[in-house]
């Protein structure tokens, strides 16, 4: 996975996020989150019963402590509020450049007669047909209906290639708020006034339409719950103190309170679900529910297109094999030739692989074919014969000979029909049974055949074609494999081809001679299995295989009805994007489960500060459980609460940027995550706890 | 401790791992309906009383259909205790004559034996008719801890099946549990019992002449046959108010041992009856680990402690004595000016016949377990020693536990150890393929405070309320003897601490609310776990599911059980028991 910067660092961001962590204090937003919410009523309390005691007391070291507890209570709910804004900030700032794309542009709705009139792009109805010019703004999302024209797709992609945009097919649908640059579109309006995509994305992006995710509520029950218990355990403590004799005040009641709710990962949940959804934003990926980010995390089987995600677009010409007795120098010559007049990207491929393995013959350049300088063999004029779908040949007529390349059973058809001159039947019939055999064995292996034979020789040998996996791909897959993902490759080849792609690429199965609606049949029998199901796809005919996936890519490329059946765009239309989008969802629940963790073990120090400090006065023998040794009660007290909010403060980073995720077996980064955040979080509160109690005592504050 | 203590302890534990494994994969074949050798005995009984119950054995039910039926048989037989101890004295089968007890203590204790408690706030031979004993003891002893079995059954089942309805049959389950599995058990038991010398017989009392010449009335009756039950089915309720102390009630050390194997044995063995129903044997040995550790660190330290005694009784015996101590080495002591007098066994409270190490294991055992059964009074034992008992019931009686609901205690910290941790392994949580979601969270951390709130809140009202008076003890061992009895209540144990008039209006109407709320605030949310888990779809159990066996899971779920189990109760225990024990140490006794 890529390194994304760590924290933005832009100071802008700071200050809005230190306005909006002060703005955030408001009741009916702190209400969202159970434990911050009881730390500011808390807070609430603290600063009462200071103020009462300033009023009634004056300044003394008693309301100097109830004043420095209220003060980090406060700065407890506040540093958590500065999180989840500071987790904002970036899809804010986001969302204000889109909004200056949203501008309200004219249109010229066509009307039937061919007629155009100008109107309002917010007057635009589903079902309007728009004219737009190059250099205008589309000015709705739409399907293109009539023409092609590239498009500045920059202010939603942030990347400034244009692309084409064009009718029928898979290139057709517009998005509101791009330019055309060059001819015209006749474009349909699919959007409902004020429901464009580009609505939709600033929604998302600012975090106005997020919702908490199944975990991430479940998560924040379990928090509220453990906030409810350890309440009980801090309100029944004060009777327990009096039956002793000792009466215990609210200040410290609310600090023992504090300290053992749950509050470093209270206070940070929300703004490692915002920051998850930033890192997809950061690599160009919109999502448009935070529960696919989840369910990205959840995936058991990823489905791949061959084609463009698994492979490069085309098959490529790999090896020449010759039969027996044909030299190999002389073959490639032959290919070469016939496949001067083969303008298909094999075709091309043929000459570039024969030119590299030819150079030492001397042989004629691409450019010298054309020009159709001396030919090798004869001196007097060659027709190139061109590759088409219905002789599957293609070739080169020569005085003396001609050349032909082209699928095996055309070239072989075409090959019987010759005599031989010094070849028996016998013998002509033997090399074409070897030239089939070659042919099937390349076919085997999961290579396209392209047999090579001349007028003079009959079979010279064979090409070897063959898909080209990625490069890098392998080990991506096994990166897959060790997250416990199973990959499924599907193509439209046969099986054989099929298989050896698959083998070659390492993916774990594949699904041959795939239909549109197969896909959509293994994503369902997948799902029955209880196994989460994500994959990419563009076209019209993907879409109900996207809508039944629990994580759907689409790509920005796509069709509409495509971009309406995923739940996640992107941007920048690369189907590999599927594996990263996989090791984000992980890196967000691992980061939610490290800081739990740490949150909860924290506590066992925090019970060993506070509660001699309470009873120091009436029940002095409880020293023995102060294993830290603070210099005082009221010192244990307020480093304790210190503690818990700067670590806050110290996990901001981690939050936002996530874990560190590396590719590994379950049990191992379990006990690994367990080493650092469980005894981490056992330990770390004894550390920083006596560090504070030291500094402070120094300082002469308590 | 001496080698025959851990010789005692170590065959405990392997008699109890050997054992449990197969008995619980008998439970779940009988529970689920399997045929046996005892079937052609006991079939017809079964098929009789669906018959005349009109249950259709084969009809699964839902959650809220099982938990309703559940509920619907506890109120019956609480109407039916409740009535037959409110009328005592008019019902037949007194000859002793009791007066009916009050309302109060009447409430008190039908609460008591339909939750599995057994907590008694009057001493048995001395106020119980035979009719009484019969119902209250020996008929809720077998159906509770069916009742439990049965919930703990559906809970396993809820777990193991997928999108289903059901969570099993409750009327099935309680037969089924009762006919194949406690009786079978009691009767040999109850003989083995009668082997070691146990009283078993209709008479209600014979009159003995003393050596001064008294004449003592010496109470008897059919002990064996109820003391098997009561410590099978952890119902813990004493035929005589001295309970496992009494000779009648425990004559040997061998029985004193088959008594404790009696009250591990259930709990221990439903944990391989949920390994059973989900086909995950190892799961069971890790969960079965768990606790079989926690148990061992508490008989250890109980055993250490009442070993070491206190300080002053180590200072009596140095000053009666006249020497440190016949077993402390002379030549070192010798060199030392103040010899610290060697520590002496605390015996105060245990049955000579017993001894330190057997007190304290049966102690540690019938804590762990709600049993609740004492074969010495834990009122006197170390602060230390007392803090185990009260923190093994803290923990939510789920080291073993009670019949049914130890296991499903259990459970519970198993899915909020997945919740908890299982995000670091990059998946969201699931138990075993199913995804524990909103709804089984809320349903767990009910579960978890619903124990918590009468056991902390009545604690704490009774501190400043109407505790100090019915005190036996000052200070900070009078706090303990008010957390206990409200531990022990609401967590359906039922052992005393003494020290404590606990039969007065307010404490038997709160202690009764404790057991209720302790019982089923489990029990409920359990079985709606339950149901919601079974109409989960499962996904597959693969290498990149959260592991819940072996030594990493056992580690965090003990973990969890420690910090949010007991960080709860810290509090409490630090002004009881841990502040008696610091004061101790400094001289200060209550």
């Amino acid at each position: 996975m890529k390194r994304t910067r760590p924290l933005p660092h832009d100071p802008a961001l700071y200050r809005r996020a230190t306005v909006d962590a002060f703005r955030k204090l408001d009741p009916r937003i702190l209400a969202r989150n159970p434990v911050m919410f009881v730390v500011g009523a808390g807070s609430l309390l603290t600063t009462a019963a200071f103020a009462h005691d300033l009023v009634l007391h004056g300044w003394s070291a008693r309301t100097a402590f109830g004043g420095q507890i209220s003060l980090w209570l406060w700065a407890t709910v506040l540093f958590a509020n500065f999180a989840e804004a500071l987790a904002e900030g970036r899809g804010k700032a986001q969302a204000d450049t889109l909004r200056n794309a949203r501008r309200d542009t004219p249109a010229l709705r066509l009307r039937d007669a061919g007629v155009t009139e100008e109107v309002s792009a917010s007057a635009l109805l589903p079902g309007d047909l728009v004219v737009v010019e190059a250099g205008r703004m589309i000015p709705a999302d739409g399907t293109v209906m009539e023409g092609a024209a590239a498009v500045d797709e920059s202010a939603i992609t942030g990347e400034s290639a244009p692309v084409v945009r064009e009718s029928g097919g898979d290139r057709s649908a517009v998005t509101g708020g791009t330019t055309v640059l060059s001819d015209r579109l006749v474009i349909r309006v699919t959007q409902e006034p004020g429901k464009s995509f580009l609505d939709r994305m600033i929604a998302l992006v600012e975090g106005a339409e997020r919702q908490k995710t199944p975990n991430e509520i479940a998560l924040n029950i379990l928090l509220a719950g453990l906030t409810i218990v350890f309440l009980l355990a801090v309100v029944t403590l004060k009777p327990f103190a009096l039956f002793h004799g000792a009466n215990l005040g609210v200040v410290v009641l609310v600090a023992l309170l504090v300290c053992l709710i749950p509050t470093t990962i209270g206070g940070l949940l929300a703004a490692i679900g915002i920051a998850g959804m930033d890192r997809l934003l950061r690599r160009n990926v919109l999502a448009m529910s935070g529960r696919a980010v989840e369910a990205a995390g959840d995936v058991d089987v990823l489905l791949l297109d061959k084609t463009g995600t698994i492979t490069l677009g085309n098959r490529m010409a790999a090896d020449f094999v010759p039969l027996p007795g044909v030299d190999r120098a002389e073959l490639v010559r032959a290919a070469l030739l016939a496949s001067s007049g083969d303008e298909t990207p094999e075709g091309r491929s043929i000459v570039d692989l024969a030119r590299q393995q030819g150079g030492e013959t001397g042989e004629a350049s691409r450019s010298t074919l054309s020009a159709l300088s001396p030919l090798p063999g004869g001196s007097g004029q060659a027709t190139r014969i061109p590759f088409t779908a219905q002789t599957r040949m293609s070739g080169i007529d020569l005085p003396d000979r001609q050349l032909r390349k082209g699928a095996a059973d055309a070239v072989l058809a075409w090959v019987d029909g010759l005599a031989f001159p010094g070849m028996s039947n016998q013998d002509a019939a033997a090399r074409r049974e070897e030239a089939h055999r070659a042919a099937d064995a390349i076919a085997s292996r999961g290579g396209t055949p392209l047999v090579v034979a001349s007028t003079v020789a009959g079979v010279l040998g064979v090409i070897h074609l063959k898909d080209v996996v990625k490069p890098g791909m392998r080990d991506r897959f096994e990166r897959i494999r060790a997250m416990g993902i199973r990959t499924v490759m599907i193509t439209g080849d046969n099986r054989l081809t099929a298989k050896a792609i698959a083998a070659e690429a390492g993916v774990d199965d594949f699904l041959a001679e795939a239909k549109p609606e197969d896909k959509l049949h293994l994503i369902a029998d997948l799902q029955k299995g209880g196994r989460l199901v994500a994959m990419s796809g563009d076209g019209t005919n993907d879409a109900p295989a996207l809508a039944q996936s629990d994580v759907g890519l689409v790509m920005n490329t796509g069709t509409q009805a495509a971009r309406e059946a995923g739940n996640m765009i992107d941007l920048d239309s690369d189907p590999t994007k599927l594996i990263e989008i996989v090791e984000i969802g992980k890196q967000l629940l691992i980061t939610r489960g490290a800081l739990t963790t740490f949150s909860v073990s924290n506590d066992v120090a925090k019970y060993f500060a506070i509660i001699p400090a309470l009873f120091a006065a009436s029940l002095p023998q409880l020293g023995a459980l102060d294993l830290m040794r603070l210099s005082s009660p009221e010192s244990a007290v307020l480093s304790a609460v210190i503690f818990n909010a700067l670590i806050i403060v110290a996990l901001i980073p981690l939050a936002l940027r996530g874990v560190r995720y590396r590719p590994r077996g379950t049990a191992q980064a379990l006990r690994a995550n367990l080493l650092v955040y469980g005894l981490g979080g056992l330990v770390a509160p004894f550390v920083g706890i006596k560090c504070i109690d030291l500094l402070i005592t120094a300082l002469g504050l308590v | 401790m001496t080698p025959r203590d851990y010789l005692q302890l170590a065959l405990f534990l392997g008699i109890l791992a050997a054992v449990s494994p197969p008995l619980g994969r008998y439970i779940h074949h009988v529970l689920e309906g399997g045929r046996t050798w005892l079937h052609p005995l006991l079939g017809p009984v079964e098929r009789l009383i669906y018959t005349a119950g009109g249950v259709d054995p084969d009809r699964d039910h839902p959650w809220q259909r099982y938990a309703a039926c559940l509920l619907g048989f506890t109120l019956a037989g609480f109407c039916l205790t409740f009535g037959v101890l409110l009328f005592q004295d008019v019902l037949p089968l007194n000859p002793q004559h009791f007066p009916a007890p009050s309302w109060d203590l009447a409430l008190n204790t039908a609460v008591s034996f339909v939750t599995n408690t057994n907590w008694q706030a009057y001493g048995g031979e001395t106020a119980m008719s035979h009719l009484s004993q019969m119902v209250a003891l020996t008929y809720q002893n077998f159906v509770s801890a069916a009742v439990g079995m049965a919930a703990c059954m559906a809970v396993a089942r809820g777990i193991a099946r997928a999108e289903a309805q059901g969570i099993g049959n409750f009327w099935t389950d309680l037969v089924r549990a009762t006919l194949y599995v406690l009786l079978p058990l009691c009767v040999p038991g109850a003989l083995l019992l009668v082997g070691q010398g146990m009283v078993q017989t209709f008479a209600a009392s014979f009159a003995a002449v003393t050596p001064e010449g008294a004449i003592q009335t010496i109470a008897v009756g059919p002990v064996a046959s109820q003391v098997i039950i009561k410590m099978l089915g952890t119902n813990g309720g004493g035929f005589f108010n001295a309970n496992a102390a009494h000779p009648f009630e425990n004559p040997t050390a061998v029985a004193d041992f088959i008594q404790m194997l009696a009250i591990f044995l259930l709990p221990g063995s439903l944990v391989f009856t949920l390994g059973a129903a989900v086909r995950r044997p190892r799961h069971a040995w890790t969960v079965w680990g768990v606790m079989a550790a926690v148990f061992l660190a508490g008989a250890l330290l109980t055993a250490h402690f009442e070993y070491r005694g206190t300080p002053a009784m180590a200072q009596a015996v140095a000053a009666t004595s006249g020497s440190p101590s016949a077993s402390a080495p002379a030549p070192a002591a010798a060199s030392v000016p103040a010899p610290i007098p060697a520590p002496v066994p605390n015996m105060e409270g245990k049955e000579v016949r017993f001894g330190v190490f057997a007190s304290s294991l049966f102690a540690t055992v019938t804590t762990d377990a709600s049993c609740g059964a004492v074969n010495a009074m834990h009122d006197s034992l170390t602060p230390l020693g007392g803090l185990v008992t009260l923190l093994n019931m803290q923990l939510g009686e789920i080291i073993f536990g009670g019949v049914g609901s130890g296991l499903y205690g259990m459970v519970l910290f198993v899915i909020l150890t997945v919740f908890l941790a299982g995000l670091m392994v990059g998946r969201t949580p699931d138990y075993l393929g199913k995804r524990i979601e909103g709804r089984e969270v809320t349903l767990a951390v009910a579960a978890l405070l619903l124990p918590a709130l009468p056991l902390l809140g009545f604690t704490a009202l009774a501190a400043v309320g109407w505790g100090p008076t019915a005190l036996g003890n000052a200070g900070a061992h009078g706090f303990s003897e008010l957390l206990y009895a409200y531990t022990s209540s609401a967590q359906n144990n039922g052992s005393a601490f003494a020290g404590l008039a606990a039969n007065s209006p307010v404490f038997n109407l709160t202690t009764a609310a404790a057991m209720l709320i302790g019982r089923f605030g489990v029990m409920l949310p359990m079985l709606a776990v339950a149901g919601s888990l079974a109409a989960r779809r499962p996904r597959p159990v693969t290498d990149a599911s959260f592991p819940v066996e072996g030594a990493t899971f056992a580690l965090l779920l003990t973990s969890v059980i420690l910090i949010v189990g007991a960080l709860t109760y810290l509090p409490a225990l630090s002004l009881g028991p841990i502040v008696e024990h610091l004061q101790m140490l400094e001289g200060r006794l209550y």
